[in-house]
């Protein structure tokens, strides 16, 4: 039996260790906020936060992460208002929004890391996310605001 | 009006292609419907605004029905129906904005419900071809204004005055002679019985009255939950009982599977079940490509009972298709004559007598869609009835396929259209949807079908691959006398006829045939192309690798007789006049061609406000340059600048794009903006990166390690937009996809005024590492 806490709730397994967490939370804990993009750690829409670092869901497994402290996109802030969750909205960043869960927790775990970071220190952390519909721009713009107070 | 007499109510792009007619009579005669399919309320009048749109041509038409769309609960809640898909341009905030400014609703008391596909009920809903805003803007406008009316007539009964004497003023009707008020709560039961009023009939909103209309302060309504993570996309669908699929698909599009050994996948923790999924041959429209599907628990047990699956297939035909050897074929084409569709003049005699022949071939490989969420959906097939959850751009189209691939009538399929992660042309077939609804009819249960990656890169409708070969002609002053364009390129209509060759009308229609330049002498040609997979619409379809060829050429003219690109350009254009190509089908994206005709003066005026404001002519640095281009598509008229840094090793960076963009009249600015920041992405994303290949007829590419698209640290450093204010009456016109078309070309002019090389061949590669 694998116990891990998720966004503060203890949740245990007694199935394959090897499940990727991905599959773990959307489909057996039912923590759709993560989204699959690639299965291969390529694209980041996957991110969590596992103790303070961002991780890819995609290609941890349920077993990596066994006794440890997952956050999802769920559990970043109990109302939704984390500074980064709050300048995405002030920048209007999304466009079909897919992406943004793993982008929001990318960016939450650089300010955790570097509080403020530079232009090209933000592009350089959040490289392994891909946006398809092109919001770059504002995700940059909203994580200067979000290390600046929103 | 019955489609089955009127051929033009067939599905958007499809009126072109006749094998689809035969198809959808034996639908409907299959179904016993035989008087179907009537508008529920009249179209817009032609007299009541000053320009018409191609929506009633669309499939079911227009509905302007205030009691189709707009709800009022006696708390004052409205709701109002988005019966558009959202795939991130913003429709599903942008249309029911329209209903709730021209009916004095108060936005924050606004509820959106997103429609479910029933074309009867809601009139067209192909979400594509840039279309909902053009399409919809007067429509929203009638329904909001009928509803706005009956809430003023039901004010003035309570009070016994003349209707004339209240008028709706944000969520409350007003009586101001006696200072009365009643809020749109009071009055929404008896609003309800009052009659709708003719739309002949209808006030619209003075223009300087919109609160929300043309001002970009509203975000869109999905926003807090998208942040948040409780937005539902399709993926994100869960049915209690719901199992989870994986599907192995043939390799080669039109291959078959010889036999499937279930055994070690069976064995993997998690899995349940194994079974073949029905195929249909190639082409087939969207039906599936058939396969084995690994049903399980969870996706990653699938996934994993799917990597241990023993499969053997016949490749079929296709087997032999590889990229290498058919680009050969289709240069090879482009050097000879093919089939004129476009004449005026006399190119060839006017290419013999010019001082100076300036010849261009410009290759675009495939592309895949690659939206960041995988085809996916959810199916509850119970008996006779099937309800789908998934993220469709059709979902009129789907419920029409759906019923027909389970051999059941329409009315008893639902289809719920879920928030599109992406959706760029992909999701306007709905093959994964009539998958999950087969599997779901053979396990009695529901389930998702969930598309990996690679499932994604290798089962793709791709975007066409293609030669473009133009010939300019030019007289001793440097004057372009004659323009030969052939375009080579496997057709959309292949993947619903077989053997299909020549482009549709739709397809001569993207940046061939509507070529606005100025010249004497033109001809355009369409040599054949036979397609080895499946051929689907992609952002901007065909205008990619029309545009791409057309201004690169444009710079190449430049650069021969050493003008500015610019002036060039300009040149090129002419004198400000509307353009009337010799053809006899200018499709004009669907638009009759009095509303929205090639107009020079605005493709002119986009050029110059860029000009203008990306301060084109600029000293850039050493190494940097500067490009130009500009393209009509979706009847609206786009420029971009475009600056590029070369450094010594040929590395490329963007430190900055300019676009202009004349949409006509617009909702919201803030989205247009997003969209033109966006399609500057993808438009570097093709430039640099884009290039599906083939094989022994397979894909090569299977993830975004070896199909890349730009990632934030080799993004444009910043994208400005300028939006040219419409006119009293300028009609509206697309924003979603004519971003992307002139991105490539002006990339490629600012790459050559950086460094000389002359980019033809896409991607971009390592073609500046040489």
């Amino acid at each position: 039996m694998i116990k891990v806490k998720i966004n503060g709730q203890e949740q245990s397994w007694d199935g394959d260790p090897d499940l990727p967490l991905l599959w773990f939370l959307r489909d057996e804990a039912g923590l759709t906020g993560t989204k699959y993009g690639c299965g291969q750690a390529l694209c980041g829409a996957c991110t969590v936060i596992v103790d303070k670092e961002a991780v890819r869901s995609c290609i941890t497994s349920i077993n990596d992460v066994a006794g440890r402290e997952v956050t999802t996109i769920e559990g970043l802030h109990p109302n939704g208002d984390h500074p980064v969750q709050k300048a995405w909205r002030q920048v209007n960043v999304p466009q079909c929004g897919f992406c943004q869960a793993g982008q929001i927790m990318q960016a939450a775990a650089l300010l955790m890391d570097n509080p403020k970071p530079s232009h090209d220190q933000i592009r350089e952390a959040m490289a392994g996310n891909i946006c398809r519909c092109g919001c770059y721009q504002r995700i940059e713009n909203a994580v200067h605001l979000a290390s600046t107070g929103v | 009006m019955n489609f089955i007499e009127n051929p033009t109510k067939l599905r958007g792009f499809e009126k072109h292609i006749k094998v689809e007619k035969v198809s959808r009579r034996s639908i409907l005669k299959g179904l016993g419907v035989t008087g179907g399919f009537v508008l529920a309320a009249p179209v817009m009048s032609r007299q009541a605004f000053a320009y018409e749109t191609g929506a009633g041509k669309m499939p079911h038409g227009v509905v302007v029905d205030p009691r189709v769309f707009v709800a009022v609960a006696p708390d004052g809640t409205v709701t109002i129906l988005a019966h558009r898909a959202e795939m991130g341009t913003g429709v599903r905030t942008s249309l029911p904005l329209i209903v709730a400014e021209e009916m004095e609703a108060d936005w924050s008391k606004v509820k959106v419900q997103q429609a479910h596909g029933d074309e009867a009920k809601f009139g067209n809903q192909d979400t594509d071809g840039s279309r909902s805003t053009r399409h919809y803007l007067i429509p929203m406008r009638q329904i909001g204004a009928s509803a706005r009316t009956m809430l003023e007539q039901a004010a003035a009964k309570r009070w016994g005055v003349p209707a004339t004497e209240v008028k709706a003023v944000n969520h409350e009707v007003v009586h101001s002679a006696t200072s009365r008020k009643l809020g749109f709560g009071e009055l929404a039961a008896d609003a309800a019985k009052e009659s709708v009023p003719a739309i002949e009939g209808l006030k619209l909103k003075d223009p300087r009255d919109f609160r929300y209309l043309g001002k970009g302060q509203i975000g869109i309504v999905d926003l807090h939950d998208i942040t948040t993570g409780k937005a539902r996309y399709g993926a994100d669908v869960r049915l209690p009982g719901m199992k989870y699929a994986v599907i192995a698909r043939p390799p080669v599009t039109g291959g078959k599977l010889v036999k499937f050994e279930p055994e070690a996948a069976l064995k993997i923790p998690g899995v349940e079940k194994v079974m073949q999924v029905q195929g249909w041959p190639w082409p087939s429209k969207f039906q599936p490509l058939g396969g084995v599907a690994v049903i399980a628990r969870n996706t990653g047990a699938a996934i994993k009972g799917r990597d241990a699956l023993k499969l053997t297939w016949d490749d079929g035909a296709n087997g032999k298709y590889d990229s290498v050897a058919y680009r050969k074929e289709l240069e090879e084409a482009s050097r000879k004559p093919g089939l004129v569709v476009r004449q005026e003049g006399d190119a060839d005699a006017a290419l013999k007598s010019a001082d100076k022949v300036i010849v261009g071939e410009y290759y675009l490989p495939h592309l895949a869609h690659v939206s960041m969420e995988p085809p996916v959906a959810v199916a509850d097939v119970k008996g006779d009835k099937a309800e789908i959850w998934a993220p469709v751009q059709s979902p009129g189209g789907t419920r029409e396929d759906v019923a027909k691939t389970l051999g059941i009538p329409e009315g008893n399929v639902t289809v719920n259209v879920t928030l599109l992660g992406g959706g760029f042309g992909r999701k306007s077939k709905c093959d994964f949807a009539l998958e999950a609804a087969l599997l779901s009819k053979e396990l009695g249960a529901p389930v998702k079908v969930q598309w990996t990656r690679e499932d994604d890169l290798h089962h793709d409708f791709l975007h066409t691959v293609s030669v473009e070969r133009i010939e300019a002609g030019l007289d001793k002053s440097g004057k372009v006398i004659a323009w030969r364009h052939r375009s080579v390129a496997p057709t959309i209509a292949s993947t619903f006829a077989a053997g299909a060759k020549h482009a549709a009308p739709f397809e001569l229609g993207m940046g061939l045939v509507d070529m606005p330049f100025e010249i004497a002498n033109i001809s355009c040609e369409n040599p054949e192309a036979a397609a080895f997979t499946r051929i689907g619409w992609f952002r901007s379809v065909s205008n990619i690798p029309r545009a791409f060829a057309v201004q690169s050429m444009v710079g190449e003219i430049a650069a021969a007789t050493g003008r500015d690109q610019k002036e060039t350009l300009l040149a090129l254009i002419g004198t400000p006049r509307i353009v009337k190509p010799a053809v006899k089908d200018m499709w004009n994206y669907g638009e009759p061609y009095d509303s929205y005709p090639i107009d020079t003066a605005r493709l002119r005026k986009v050029v110059e406000l860029v000009a203008e404001k990306g301060e084109w002519g600029r000293q850039v640095p050493k190494g940097h340059g500067l490009g130009i281009a500009v393209h009509r598509s979706f009847v609206s008229y786009i420029a971009t600048i475009v600056e590029v840094a070369v450094d010594d090793k040929g590395k490329l960076t963007v430190p900055r794009v300019d676009t202009a963009i004349d949409c006509g009249t617009y909702v919201n600015p803030e989205r247009i903006a997003s969209q033109i920041e966006g399609a500057a992405i993808m438009g570097l994303s093709l430039a640099k990166y884009g290039e599906i290949s083939f094989k022994d007829g397979k894909v090569e590419q299977k993830n975004f390690d070896d199909f890349q698209v730009i990632r934030m640290d080799e993004s444009p450093v910043v994208t400005n937009v300028y939006i040219v204010p419409p006119g009293p009456d300028t009609p509206p016109s697309g924003v979603g996809e004519p971003g992307v078309p002139p991105f490539a070309p002006a990339l490629m002019n600012a790459i050559f005024a950086a460094t000389g090389k002359r980019i033809r061949n896409l991607p971009l590669g390592k073609q500046l590492e040489a």
